[in-house]
């Protein structure tokens, strides 16, 4: 049973168009940008949002079609929704609110089944607490264990994790891949975060202002970045430039700002290059890498230095901005501190190169 | 200049203060509690209170029962004219009472808009109880119909589709989700307009008369005995200061469990 979905309709300035599928038990994650029209995509799915033209199936069903007048109401579609605040009724207690859409039951067997998931998601001392006085954590719990009741059809998630903090969010992030991975539906999850993308879906689809600009697992999605927009989402360093001539296998690109690199990618004109900041290596001011197979070497001044759990990202201005990520002992050893001249160097084969 | 301020706003507040509460007061000070317990025995006052509770609660319930599945709708959807409909819905509010009465007379009387279907239809209102009813609801369901729709406007609009993405069509998520998270403003707006009919006076006796046993609701029945019976009137004076306050009171608490509840989510 698969899910596919078409929609088309003017968000205020955003006009989503987008046409997507997940497969039978597939996690899609809908990466971009806040304003993108991501969390769109979901409502049109759960029936929360009718589009002026679209259609929605699930395995068999026809949950939407503008074009046939068929409309199928959020209560008979079945989705699995996980909201971005987690929408928890207050009013009610943690198991209520998970018993909420167990219907057709006893309430002995609702009750029951209630706190068996609040037990799954090791929450069944909290059964009776209202959600006020939940911790951010527990409150995700409820809210998947709250979606999961009813054994939905498709599972739809909604920034799950954006509203925790950051040493939350981290052990939710890997509880969450264990539920998608366990589930046995479509799910479609929804984050500005491409790190949390590509933990958590098995494919991401990047949208940027209504449009999906590329799909492909996080990895084809980083190492071949079909447009600058995608290179910058997926945390890479984005050049500049234009690309002339070609020799010796090397693209020659002249950057904005000044300065000349070299990739193995083939391209022509006005063009993105893209790298990653670990694959830029510092050395000495003035360095030019003689005997060495890395092709590029930039000139630049540190403007900032941010530690990032062990590492070292450095903010670099080399006519354009460019960003290092190196040890802690590298800044030690070589005296990194804001004002310092450092020569940036990286090889061709790690400069991806797109047409702007 | 400035060390005068501070003391000048602590005299506007003595002023004012002292200005709204003597009166309330006095009605106390005036009425010795046997003498309250003695107005309740009379049988005139007895009929006064006994037909307030009745009509005001009759109109509570009609007010409650349309005004809140009307103050959701206005509350929750948009659409053409829907300031407008506010605007209408709230106007009551500002009416003088005594264009309130003439306002119904000219509507549900006899020779009114809706008076020859009514009669046609056999109800009379007019110098009837049903039309104490009327009045109490014309001039008290404002103040209701504004606090719902505040109250339902600040449910979180996700907590409602997340009712229907659970399988709950719009009734169910209504009466499940919606009044439940409301619960303290409808609460507040219940107090309130109870209170605007506990007090009202000139619709009424416009509209409905001021007959003892069928019309002559306390405030009524205050008027019509102050001239010859003072002490009388300021003992039914003290009963609905009482409830008025009491009221009040509830309205304040119920709010103010609203305030906490928002501070902890």
């Amino acid at each position: 049973m698969s899910l596919a979905v078409e929609a088309a309709t003017r968000l205020g300035d955003v006009e989503l168009d987008v046409a997507l599928e997940v497969a039978d038990g597939a996690c899609v994650a809908v990466a971009g940008p806040s304003g993108a029209g991501k969390s769109s995509v979901l409502r049109v799915v759960a029936g929360l949002l009718r589009p002026e033209r679209g259609r929605v199936r699930c395995g068999a069903d026809t949950w939407l079609d503008t074009a046939g007048g068929v409309c199928v109401p959020p209560e008979r579609r079945g989705c699995g929704v996980v909201f971005q605040d987690f929408a928890l009724f207050e009013h009610l207690s943690a198991w209520r609110n998970v018993a909420y859409g167990l219907r057709g039951l006893g309430r002995a067997e609702r009750r029951g089944r209630a706190h068996a998931l609040l037990d799954r998601f090791g929450l069944a001392a909290r059964a009776d607490a209202r959600p006020a006085t939940l911790s951010g954590g527990e409150r995700q719990r409820v809210a998947l264990a709250r979606a999961l009741a009813p054994a939905p059809r498709v599972l739809l998630l909604d920034e799950p994790l954006s509203a925790l903090d950051a040493r939350t969010r981290a052990a939710a992030s890997r509880e969450l891949a264990g539920v998608l991975a366990a589930a046995r539906v479509p799910s479609l999850l929804v984050t500005h975060d491409f790190t949390e993308a590509a933990v958590l879906g098995d494919e991401v689809a990047v949208m940027d202002a209504g449009r999906i600009v590329q799909r492909g697992t996080a990895a084809a999605l980083a190492a071949a970045p079909g447009s600058a927009f995608v290179a910058d989402f997926t945390g890479a360093v984005v050049l500049r430039g234009v690309a002339r001539g070609r020799a010796a296998g090397l693209t020659a690109v002249e950057l904005e700002g000044g300065g000349r690199i070299a990739s193995t990618d083939t391209a022509d004109g006005p063009v993105a290059a893209s790298l990653f900041p670990w694959e830029v290596t510092l050395e000495p001011a003035g360095h030019d890498g003689a005997g060495g197979s890395a092709r590029n070497h930039v000139q630049a001044e540190v403007v900032t230095l941010t530690a990032v759990g062990g590492r070292v990202r450095l903010g670099l201005q080399a006519g354009q901005p460019l960003t290092a990520e190196v040890s802690e002992a590298a800044v030690a050893e070589l005296g990194l501190r804001p004002g310092a001249h450092v020569t940036a160097t990286w090889k061709a084969t790690a400069t991806r190169l797109v047409r702007r | 200049m400035s060390r005068a301020f501070a003391p000048l706003l602590v005299l506007a507040l003595a002023v004012a203060l002292a200005f709204l509460t003597v009166p309330v007061l006095a009605i106390f000070v005036d009425t010795s509690p046997g003498r309250l317990l003695d107005s309740l025995g009379d049988p005139v006052a007895r009929d006064a209170l006994w037909l307030s509770l009745r009509t005001t609660l009759l109109a509570l319930a009609i007010i409650l029962l349309v005004g809140t599945p009307a103050a959701y709708l206005l509350a929750t959807r948009r659409f053409p004219g829907r300031a407008l409909v506010l605007t209408l819905v709230e106007l009551p509010l500002v009416l003088p009472p005594a264009v309130a009465g003439i306002a119904l007379l000219a509507a549900l009387g006899p020779r009114g808009l809706l008076g020859g279907a009514l009669q046609d239809a056999g109800i009379a209102l007019v110098l009837q109880t049903a039309g104490v009813v009327v009045a109490l609801v014309f001039v008290a369901a404002p103040f209701y119909l504004r606090q719902a729709e505040a109250a339902f406007s600040a449910v979180d609009p996700s907590q409602l589709a997340a009712s229907r993405t659970l399988g709950a069509g719009e009734a169910r998520t209504f009466a499940r989700v919606a009044v439940p998270a409301a619960r303290s403003g409808l609460a507040a707006g219940t107090a309130l307009a109870w209170g605007r009919a506990l007090g009202e006076f000139g619709a009424t006796l416009m509209f409905a008369g001021s007959f003892r046993d069928i019309t002559q609701t306390v405030p009524l029945a205050i008027y019509d005995r102050f001239a010859e019976d003072f002490p009388g009137a300021l003992a039914l004076s003290a009963v609905l200061v009482c409830v008025s306050a009491a009221l009040l009171l509830s309205v304040k608490l119920a709010t103010r469990h609203d305030g906490r509840r928002g501070a902890l989510a």
